[in-house]
């Protein structure tokens, strides 16, 4: 195979995009394992599908609605969670559900699945227009910004809230921000790995760098150069194969995974 | 100079009062002990004095301030927990911990002063998830220390760590105590570590039955005796 595909603009638009969402998706990710809201990304997913839903129904672009659902969702969903003190993963199960039952309750009274909604549950990476390849840049370079502003405190709410607080550290908000941005970052993604998949992203790359036994920041930059990699390569070969992007791209961070479990047994990683 | 007030602590939880009228006063420079069985309230009176627990009567000031009326006391405290909790796979080097506790970020060579001077400079770039329970207690000394506070806070740090750590621990506190007077409250169960370090104790259970210089404290064999069987009801309670 020729690399005349890297000509094509609609790969480009791929290429960038898909490399915006898989630096964003690895560094949203890191805190949200950390903070062993590992599956909160799927959560937010699920509940972006009954926004899709309700946008495909109401005739506005479904991303709008699927942002205003999800990250509406995810605040509630972590304020009722404080406040009642309901564990981080039973409030997980009750946001992926609801989602879901919302979704399939609309899309019954919109006239069933369509092509549509096919696309939004295994991503469409290939598709993305021109509008979408900017929102995905501009949202991946504001919530970079923010990070990195405020780096430390959302790191030190990560690692320890209590300590956090005594050093003055506002803990609440910064989870809500977090919450905020990873489901900013989930709708944003749903466009390349569907919302199926999603949480693969969050979570893979990073329990993957985690085993390199390194420090905060070198941590972050092996998930997100696996994360880059398993993305670009995954739409290459899906492209030249015909085959789900979603599917490939998965499957490679699961390889690079198993890779350094693998490497990891013979005991490279274990000692400086 | 008087830089913490504490007058009239009352805490009540929903079964029982942890913290009875409680009253006291540190000096800057003060080594004050705080001892007292387990369930005496000295983990309630930390949390109410670092802002953890706002359900309290009565007032608590720093540095003539009541801490209801504003945080700003906190950057002058370096706080150690009693057991520092974290993922164990963290991916956090010591010096990544360190750094966390840093407010002015752009000060990078406090951190490898502050490690030095607490003998863990070595260990900068291990995951802390590897070290031993007396290095993990440098590390979150030097975690507290490193933005210069007035005062130093420890929540019984000792237990579950090693004889030599131990020791080490204690001559780090007096050197920070007399050289560099910070301004020292330490929790602790050991009687004669108090004795040997702090120069004031406050004899904790639920409600404050001494407070003043240790000598006052150690000198009166009332006193100590009183302490001791109030502990060790608590120890043959507790078993």
């Amino acid at each position: 195979m020729s690399l005349e595909i890297l000509t094509y603009s609609f790969m480009h638009r791929a290429l960038i995009s898909g490399i915006a969402i898989a630096i964003l998706c690895s560094i949203i990710g890191l805190f949200l394992v950390l903070r062993r809201y590992s599956l909160f990304g799927d959560a937010i997913a699920h509940s972006s599908f009954g926004g899709i839903a309700l946008g495909l129904l109401a005739g506005v672009y479904p991303l709008w609605t699927a942002y205003g659902i999800s990250i509406a969702s995810a605040l509630i969903i972590t304020k009722i969670k404080d406040r009642y003190n309901i564990s981080g993963d039973a409030s997980i199960a009750v946001l992926l559900s609801s989602g879901i039952a919302v979704g399939l309750v609309i899309i019954g009274l919109s006239g069933g699945f369509t092509i549509d909604i096919f696309s939004f549950l295994f991503g469409s990476i290939l598709l993305v227009s021109v509008n979408d390849t900017i929102l995905i840049l501009s949202l991946t370079g504001g919530i970079l910004i923010v990070i990195l502003l405020l780096y430390r405190q959302i790191l030190y709410s990560t690692f320890n809230e209590e300590q956090a607080k005594v050093s003055g550290i506002p803990v609440e908000k910064i989870n809500y921000l977090i919450v905020f941005m990873a489901g900013l970052t989930v709708v944003t993604s749903i466009q390349l790995v569907g919302v199926l998949l999603i949480s693969s992203l969050f979570v893979i790359p990073n329990v993957t760098a985690i085993m390199y036994g390194k420090g905060f920041k070198q941590t972050a930059i092996i998930s997100i150069s696996f994360s880059i990699f398993s993305v670009v390569i995954g739409i290459l070969i899906s492209y030249i194969f015909d085959i789900t992007p979603a599917g490939t791209i998965v499957l490679l961070s699961i390889g690079l995974f198993a890779g350094t479990m693998g490497i990891k047994s013979t005991g490279l990683l274990s000692k400086h | 100079m008087l830089i913490v007030e504490i007058k009239n602590l009352t805490v009540q939880y929903p079964d029982v009062k942890a913290l009875d009228d409680v009253s006291f006063g540190v000096n800057q420079g003060d080594f004050l002990g705080i001892i007292g069985p387990n369930g005496a309230g000295k983990s309630t009176l930390f949390d109410s004095m670092l802002g953890l627990n706002t359900k309290y009567e009565g007032t608590i000031k720093f540095f003539g301030e009541d801490i209801r009326k504003s945080k700003n006391y906190l950057k002058e405290i370096g706080y150690v927990p009693q057991k520092p909790i974290f993922e164990k796979n963290f991916p956090a080097t010591v010096s990544d911990v360190v750094r966390m506790g840093l407010r002015n970020e752009s000060d990078e060579k406090k951190i490898d002063e502050i490690l030095q001077q607490l003998w863990i400079h070595e260990l900068r770039k291990r995951r802390i998830g590897e070290l031993s329970g007396g290095q993990l207690q440098r590390v979150f000394i030097a975690k507290a220390l490193v933005n210069n506070p007035k005062i130093l806070i420890l929540d019984e740090p000792v237990t579950g760590i090693d004889q030599q750590s131990i020791e080490l621990f204690y001559s780090i506190l007096r050197e920070l105590n007399s050289k560099q007077k910070i301004t020292i409250i330490w929790s602790s169960h050991d009687l004669d570590a108090v004795n040997q370090l702090a120069n004031h104790v406050a004899c904790l259970n639920r409600t404050l039955f001494f407070h003043g210089e240790s000598e006052k404290f150690f000198s009166n064999d009332e006193l100590v005796k009183q302490y001791s069987e109030a502990s060790m009801q608590e120890h043959m309670h507790h078993h």
